[in-house]
């Protein structure tokens, strides 16, 4: 039997079973492996207790032969979720001392199919940016290093303490959201699975907003199966969530294995970018190579308004959010700084609670739905938007799924892009249509650069259809047989 | 009253819209399942949902829709198969969200007419541009604390209707009974109390002022006045203000401005009370809100039979005026009361004792139709002594007064005060006898030709009887004796 902080979730789940060993001991390896990475700085909070109580409780239904489908297996939950009575900050000053009295539904569901609960995970504030470098709790490590150097690397945004913790083997499978690549640009950067559904799949109840109408939950985890594991246990229509979608969940993992054989998948020609490094280039090359080789047919096919998706995206996401996060005034939760007046009160609050990249979106979004401009700036991006999505609906009469880089490049130093956020926003160029047109999307490492860095792979489905983008999603976990695992690891 | 108001250079013409909101009956709020009920302890109904907490999201009341689509059909408006709602951002202490969840640019309603019943029995049609759902902020309250505010919630998110008129009126008058006619249709369908002093009814009045066949003039809005008469008020002083400004070589600016019920005046808001960019933009959390035509036809075909359609009946059915008919199908339970009254009986008898001695006695004792001292059950009863000649008219006047005063039937006050009508010819010839025995010279008088005395001699006549004269027997037997 491999140590605890080795196996997957499917792995775990059948010792667990086969009582070979306890959830007290898979959650205390990973209580240890949390306390021996804490330089990673991937957790915000902490909750050794709950977790070992929650093992306990696992242990008693395991006992009984009984059990959900996680039940006994430890995870991390990203700090965007609310989860009762446990500190919640979104990465955010403003969210000082918040402890939500409500239990987000993605995270219920998991305590419901008897996930043990490790800790809230850091974040870039707000959900917004690709680093992790814009937390309050300050920036998450990356597990890896280029060969031979020793400074530190991102481990992707937003989601950056959920792909750092489970490259690290501190939690075995992490929640996530993904608002233009949250989910699979971390995983890309960290050697993980990430996929985030489409768009209406998972509950956003519970879930601080950042841009309603692209936000989506998902797992970030070690392999597509636990991935899909992961997936089933939070999908499902909430009746308390009007966009989450009154549909059955497939069976998810019973897809994983079902091969490409007869697939079609779309090779998008917009996809391949002037400047962009070779390496990157290499590895899609190769990942077609791998699915034809398992069966599938790659199709060329043309994503034409590919080239709008970022601007289109900057628009529409700080547009909602700027909305979304007028409720951080200081009234009733988190941070106040007290003023003179209701106004100097609300920007004293603000000024201090915000840190720079979120009053950034917030001033962006505040002017394109200001009056004179909405017509220009929003209401134009929202007719691109569905252009964007009617792109996929006509490349899926000739595909079934089309394979993309997830990234642009691979990880980069820490502190880098600080000061160019266009340069930081690009991270999310070939990751921001999935979630415009509301598609799945999946990240699987693909490979080591040649700085041995990992590098990722995704694949993009049809709406509803996570069944095909686990099946191509697994067929290149297999092909790629990436085993390589980082230095900064328990 | 006049449309038209006459200053130094002549004759002006007032323009006004309103626009009213209206809260939704309904015991849970529009996008949360907090209750509703007017008076509750401060921010004891109130949802996360409702307060603004993080991750929290709205999920529509299908009553308040359902609601919303009667007002409509009530109004003879277009319920739209698809409406939007739509984020309206500004910054307040009591908006948890920082945005009010509105409809803006395509409202759940288009269109639609409210038709004012005049004091002449003639109508006017007033437009109705729109009617749209939105929730209600927050109270906030200044009084409570030397240096703060608190806030209270419960009204944070309780549904409300926004009925928005064309420009249509001309008077204060006009937009009284504009208030007055859709509060009525609101209350038959149930979907407004109309409760204005509890706030469940709000007016904000734009007024504007022209010489007549001219364009139209600035507006000005003049917010959250709550009372009829207080609308009224408003509108008169803001039209006079006005005129006066333009008179006076000045502009109207458009502005939002604020009733003074204590003054009768109006005065601009602060500027930062109103500097809003609202920067609305369709709320992505609710998806558009897309109704089943058959369900639209469905609610309009359960309506209740409205004030219009009521007075047109009463009119065609009972021949009542146009006039008597609107007042009495104003208020619901007028309308009960009347036809109660009216089953079986005289319906313009009925309708002249409901509009005249009963609302007197209840004006002067300060009670509502439905407490009313004299239950429908016992009008009729008096009624039916007149038809039937137990009393005359005049008596009945007394046994009504007696009737409010101790709540008996009008038969028992009859027979307790022996107020019964004498139609037996012999004890009024006997009376008669007596009156021309006295007055012999008015008797030859009436002989000589002066036949106007025959009212003397009623009147003496009914006065021996103690009214209980039948009248029609006395003056036939009169005109007989004194015919001699």
């Amino acid at each position: 039997m491999a140590a605890p902080t080795r196996m997957t979730i499917a792995e775990a789940r059948k010792a667990l079973k086969a009582k070979k060993i306890s959830s007290a001991e898979l959650t205390d390896a990973h209580l240890k492996a949390m306390e021996a990475t804490r330089g990673l700085n991937a957790f915000i909070t902490e909750t050794p207790e709950r977790a070992r109580a929650d093992a306990r409780r696992a242990d008693a239904v395991l006992a009984k032969g009984e059990g959900g489908s996680l039940e006994g297996i430890p995870l991390g939950i990203k700090d965007l979720f609310c989860t009762e009575g446990v500190l919640t900050t979104a990465g955010s000053h403003i969210l000082d001392g918040f402890k939500p009295p409500y239990e987000s539904t993605v995270s219920a569901k998991l305590w419901q199919a008897g996930a043990v609960m490790l800790g809230k995970l850091n974040m870039d504030e707000f959900a917004m940016g690709s680093s992790n470098m814009t937390s309050y709790h300050g920036a998450v490590k990356n597990p890896w290093r280029k060969k031979g150097a020793n400074s530190d690397l991102v481990p992707g945004g937003s989601s950056g303490g959920s792909a750092a913790a489970v490259a690290a083997r501190s939690v075995m499978g992490a929640t996530a959201t993904d608002t233009g690549g949250s989910i699979r640009q971390p995983a890309a950067f960290t050697g993980t699975v990430g996929i985030k559904p489409t768009y209406g799949r998972c509950s956003r109840w519970g879930i601080v907003a950042f841009a309603s109408s692209l936000d989506q939950a998902g797992p970030i985890a070690r392999t597509v199966e636990d991935a899909a594991i992961m997936l089933q246990a939070m999908s499902g229509h909430d009746p308390k969530d009007s966009t989450s979608a009154d549909l059955p969940v497939p069976n998810f993992e019973a897809a994983v294995e079902r091969g490409v054989k007869g697939l079609r998948i779309g090779i998008p020609k917009e996809y391949k970018l002037d400047g962009a490094p070779k390496e990157i280039q290499d590895l899609w090359e190769q990942g077609i190579a791998w699915l034809k080789e398992a069966g599938a047919t790659p199709v060329d096919i043309t994503l034409p308004h590919t080239k709008y998706a970022l601007p289109v995206y900057y628009v529409i996401a700080p547009a909602e959010a700027s909305s979304n996060l007028a409720r951080y005034d200081g009234v009733r939760f988190g941070l106040r700084v007290p003023g003179k007046t209701l106004d100097e009160m609300y920007e004293n609050t603000r000024a201090a609670g915000f840190g720079a990249e979120v009053k950034r979106r917030i001033l962006i979004g505040t002017y394109v739905l200001s009056a004179g401009y909405y017509d220009a700036y929003y209401l134009r991006a929202q007719r691109v938007r569905s252009l964007i999505a009617r792109d996929f609906t006509e490349a899926y009469k000739q595909v079934d799924a089309v394979l993309t880089p997830a990234t642009p490049s691979a990880a980069f130093a820490i502190g880098e892009k600080m000061d160019d956020p266009i340069a930081m926003y690009l991270n999310d160029v070939f990751t921001v249509t999935a979630n415009l047109a509301g598609l799945p999307g999946i990240s699987v490492p693909g490979g080591l650069n040649t700085d041995g860095l990992p590098l990722g792979l995704q694949v993009i489905g049809k709406a509803f259809d996570e069944e095909t983008v686990f099946a191509v999603g697994r067929a290149l976990e297999k092909a790629a047989n990436f085993t390589a695992l980082p230095e900064g690891m328990a | 009253m006049s449309a038209l108001i006459k200053e130094q250079t002549g004759e002006w013409e007032v323009v006004i819209g309103l626009e009213i909101h209206a809260q939704v009956i309904s015991k849970a709020k529009l996008f949360s399942g907090a209750a509703t009920a007017f008076g509750a302890e401060p921010n004891t109904q109130v949802s996360f949902v409702d307060a603004g907490f993080p991750g929290m999201l709205p999920v529509i009341n299908k009553y308040c829709v359902e609601q919303a689509i009667k007002t409509g059909h009530g109004i003879n408006g277009t319920v739209n198969p698809v409406s939007v709602f739509d984020r309206k951002n500004y910054f307040y202490a009591d908006l948890p969200q920082g945005y009010q969840i509105s409809q803006y640019q395509q409202p759940i309603v288009s269109g639609g007419t409210v038709i004012l019943d005049m004091p002449d029995g003639s109508t006017r049609k007033i437009g109705v541009t729109r009617l749209h759902l939105e929730q209600d902020a927050g109270k906030s309250l200044h009084d409570q604390h030397p240096s703060q505010s608190y806030i209270d919630l419960n009204r944070s998110g309780v549904a409300l209707m926004e009925i928005v008129s064309e420009p249509d009126m001309r008077t204060a008058e006009e937009a009284g009974l504009y208030i007055k006619k859709l509060r009525s249709i609101l209350r038959y369908l149930g979907t407004c109390d109309g409760n204005m002093e509890e706030g469940s009814l709000r007016c904000d009045c734009n007024v504007s002022v022209r010489k007549p066949g001219q364009p139209f003039g600035t507006r000005t809005e003049t917010k959250n006045v709550n009372s009829v008469r207080y609308v009224m008020q408003a509108i008169e002083y803001e039209a006079r203000r006005q005129i006066e400004v333009i008179e006076g070589g000045g502009e109207i600016k458009q502005e939002t401005r604020l009733f003074d019920p204590g003054k009768g005046t109006t005065r601009p808001m602060r500027s930062k009370e109103h500097a809003h960019d609202y920067r609305y933009f369709p709320d992505p959390d609710l998806l558009p809100l897309e109704l089943d035509p058959a369900w639209i036809e469905q609610v309009k075909r359960g309506l209740p039979e409205l004030p219009d359609e009521r007075k047109a009946r009463y009119i065609s059915e009972y021949k009542l005026t146009p006039y008597d008919a609107g007042v009495l199908v104003a208020e619901q339970e007028t309308a009960q009361f009347y036809e109660t009254v009216a089953k079986g009986r005289d319906p313009k008898l009925a309708s002249n004792w409901v509009t005249t001695e009963l609302f007197g006695a209840l004006n002067r004792t300060n009670k509502a139709i439905q407490d009313s001292p004299v239950s429908a059950k016992a009008l009729g009863g008096l009624i039916d002594l007149i038809s039937d000649g137990t009393i005359s008219g005049r008596i009945a006047k007394e046994v009504f007064e007696a009737m409010v005063e101790t709540g008996k039937e009008a038969a028992a006050i009859v027979e307790e005060k022996g107020l019964r009508q004498v139609s037996d010819t012999g004890a009024i010839e006997k009376a008669i006898d007596e009156v021309m025995a006295k007055n012999q010279d008015k008797v030859a008088e009436y002989r000589s030709g002066k036949e106007k005395l025959l009212g003397f001699f009623v009147g003496q006549t009914m006065k021996a009887t103690g009214g209980k004269a039948n009248p029609g027997v006395v003056n036939e037997l009169l005109k007989k004796k004194l015919a001699g």
